[in-house]
């Protein structure tokens, strides 16, 4: 919140030396991770820890039935991948406990009081203000929470998504289906847990391969001005005066005349068109950073240009376009999930949220809960990362304030 | 002033001609045309030439290129092959639905946006803050499909008070007065328009809370509370007037996205406007009434900004024209 870092640092120890009310709270945590945090009064780290450790034992517990218990799954396309899985949810625990492991190591000192406050990073001082600001961190813990959903969505699902006839044909809710039945007699449950495994990679590769390309185009944009400035900003302009739905529509709509309608298709084409806010924040930062002394120092000492942008420029607007990373994860799954449910987006049988979306729409009636749980799914998802991004917006720079998606 | 304008929109025409050249060069590159439909693979080659001469398909590349040019110069849109009507004639029906639609929800959600952002930032870390923080972060990160289908199912199928489709009542409309047809049309866009605004609106009150929060820490806030003036006056004459400043942008910027959202809504809930003709067209590959669509929804766009721009002149004299 205000600017400076270094008084609100000593605060946070300063007010709980201990860890908590009293002192074994700390090392609870080795007991089971996130009490220590609730009993210590920081009931929403320690929820997010509990929820983080919840999935896992649910996923320990539904991967242990579920094996026994159903049919495994068939499909190649869907194999289990359980060392992937299984990697998962070793991984996870790790998590939860290093700061409970090494806080025993150390003997139940807290190292972090001894250390100097002098000299800390921008990357130090943006985690710190990052950690106190209480919405991004839930953003984070639910961000982590999917991912492992995710990851582990072998583990926790009863039935195959693509498998017709595992139960009634649009039944209800319940026991033996979490989230109900479509008109298939397919699992919504399974098929929405494997759609939060494809909704994610899509969000996470299409923003990498936008935000990489956005980085470049405003790096060399902004650095070399002129001729090269002007043509890429009226490409830039260009393609933000165009709704980028309509956009994408017309593309893929043109590839489905070719038949080449496929998840690849979508990724590269939303990775394609979503690189403009970040060029021009890119741009905008290299204009202002190429005027400041340490640039105008390396130039004078004779590095050559690509060292200059990549080691000197790109590393100083990062900040940024970590951000707008962030931000433009949660409103791509939400441009994956229109597409596909105007019947665009990833080709049918392959569960995606706004697949399913667009397959209980018929049902909307009959069977509302096709629709409500994948759509509540994409409401959480998106939410979480809205909540990080704005987390990350306001640790690493208070100033900025966001100006639309992506 | 005049100037400005002027500048503003000659520098429209590259852009026109930007899109409208990629639009072309999408076209071209994918497989088939508009008169697929027309042909069975029995079809004997010469129909099919002769069809194909009759539209001009036959012609090199080039040609096409330069004859779609000359013709959106001089104002002809073409013909639509597979709706056998004028671009221009189609364009003319639907657009002043989206037009109509899209208006009405934009001033809903700027409105609205504001209203809550600045109920928001008065009393900052409130109940009432958290509370529409929470809901506004929540509409905001909704799919604007999937809202749809709620509303739907809350309002069209559970409550049945207003209409699941349409734009008017398809029985009743033509014997209504003229009241009640305005009401009727009224009745029609509530749902659309909510399901095209709230998330908007939310982001919208997101924004101007952070934009008020900024103003009420200036200099001249604190000079004005001195002054003994009423907290009021203070909020409405000296913090509103200036954090709007920057929500006249996002008016213009809100605008595709509007046009986005609408493509959906209207798919939605049947509203017969430019979305729904986009769609079909792309599905059918009906070049020149693409063409026109993306050209009409850039002047739109284009539109849109330099009328936020002039807005924005018009109500900070702090700027200057450059």
């Amino acid at each position: 919140m205000n600017g400076s870092g270094t008084t609100a640092e000593q605060e946070v120890p300063a007010a709980n030396p201990s860890g908590g009310l009293f002192p074994g709270c700390r090392w609870i945590g080795l007991l089971c991770p996130g009490l220590g945090h609730i009993l210590a009064g920081r009931i929403l780290d320690g929820s997010g820890f509990l929820s983080l450790l919840g999935v896992c034992v649910w996923a320990l517990w539904g991967g242990a039935q579920g094996y026994a218990q159903f049919e495994p799954l068939g499909s190649p396309k869907f194999s289990a991948h359980p060392w992937i899985a299984l990697g998962a949810l070793i991984l996870w625990p790790c998590l939860l406990w290093w700061r409970a492991i090494a806080f025993a190591l150390r003997g139940g000192r807290d190292i972090r009081l001894q250390k100097k406050q002098e000299g800390v990073s921008q990357w130090t001082l943006i985690r710190r203000r990052f950690v106190r600001n209480r919405a991004g961190v839930l953003g984070g813990y639910l961000v982590l929470v999917l991912i492992l959903l995710a990851l582990i969505t072998p583990m926790i699902t009863p039935y195959n998504p693509l498998l017709i006839d595992v139960g009634g044909q649009l039944s209800a809710p319940g026991w033996r289906h979490l989230m109900g039945t479509d008109e298939f007699r397919r699992d919504i449950f399974s098929r929405v847990m494997y759609g939060a495994r494809i909704s994610l990679a899509i969000g996470f590769i299409a923003v990498s391969i936008s935000a990489t390309l956005g980085t470049a185009i405003g790096a060399i944009s902004g650095y070399f001005g002129g001729l090269v400035d002007q043509a890429l900003m009226w490409v830039t302009d260009l393609l933000l005066s165009l709704p980028r739905l309509v956009l994408l529509l017309a593309i893929i709509g043109f590839f489905r005349a070719a038949g080449a309608q496929s998840l690849f298709l979508i990724v590269v084409v939303l990775g394609l068109t979503g690189w403009m806010g970040v060029a021009r924040i890119v741009r905008s930062q290299v204009l202002s950073l190429k005027e400041q002394a340490f640039i105008q120092a390396a130039r004078g000492m004779g590095l050559p240009t690509r060292i200059l942008l990549l080691r000197h420029l790109i590393p100083n607007c990062l900040a940024p376009v970590i951000v707008y990373g962030s931000l433009a994860i949660g409103s791509t799954i939400l441009v994956e999930a229109s597409l596909s449910f105007l019947g665009l987006g990833v080709p049918p049988p392959t569960p995606t949220w706004g697949n399913i979306v667009n397959d209980g729409r018929e049902y909307l009636r009959s069977a509302w809960w096709i629709t409500m749980f994948p759509g509540g799914m994409i409401v959480f998802a998106v939410m979480s990362f809205n909540l990080l991004g704005d987390g990350l917006r306001d640790a690493m720079d208070p100033k900025t304030r966001q100006t639309g998606g992506g | 002033m005049i100037v400005y304008v002027t500048r503003k929109l000659l520098l429209t025409i590259p852009l026109l001609w930007g899109v409208i050249t990629l639009i072309f060069i999408l076209v071209q590159l994918s497989p088939g045309d508009a008169t697929d439909r027309f042909f069975t693979p029995e079809t004997p080659p010469e129909v099919r030439a002769m069809v194909m001469e009759k539209w001009g398909l036959d012609q090199p590349v080039g040609v096409q290129y330069i004859r779609m040019l000359t013709n959106l110069l001089s104002g002809e849109f073409g013909y639509s092959i597979p709706q056998e009507r004028p671009v221009f004639e189609i364009i003319g029906e639907k657009l002043p639905n989206t037009i109509q639609l899209s208006l009405v929800t934009l001033f809903f959600l700027m409105g609205t946006g504001v209203l809550l952002g600045l109920s928001q930032a008065v009393r900052q870390y409130s109940w009432w803050d958290n509370i529409v923080s929470v809901v506004s972060l929540f509409f905001y990160s909704m799919p604007t499909f999937w809202l749809a289908l709620v509303l739907i199912l809350l309002f069209a199928v559970k409550m049945e008070a207003l209409p699941i489709a349409g734009m008017t009542d398809p029985v009743m409309h033509a014997m209504m007065t003229p009241t009640e047809q305005l009401w009727d049309r009224l009745v029609h866009m509530i749902l659309p328009g909510a399901a095209l605004g709230i998330a908007g609106a939310a982001g919208i009150a997101r924004y101007t809370r952070a934009s008020m929060l900024e103003v009420v820490q200036k200099d001249y806030v604190r000079t004005a509370r001195a002054k003994g003036a009423a907290e009021r006056v203070v909020i409405t004459r000296h913090a509103l007037r200036n954090a709007l400043l920057p929500i006249i942008t996002l008016f213009g910027l809100n605008l595709p996205f509007l046009f986005s959202g609408s493509v959906l809504v209207e798919y939605i809930f049947g509203w017969p406007g430019m979305g729904r003709v986009i769609v079909d067209a792309i599905f059918q590959q009906d070049t020149p009434l693409i063409i026109a669509c993306f050209f009409v929804y850039t002047l739109l766009v284009v539109g849109g900004n330099l009328i936020a721009d002039l807005l924005y002149l018009l109500v900070d004299p702090r700027i200057r024209l450059r």
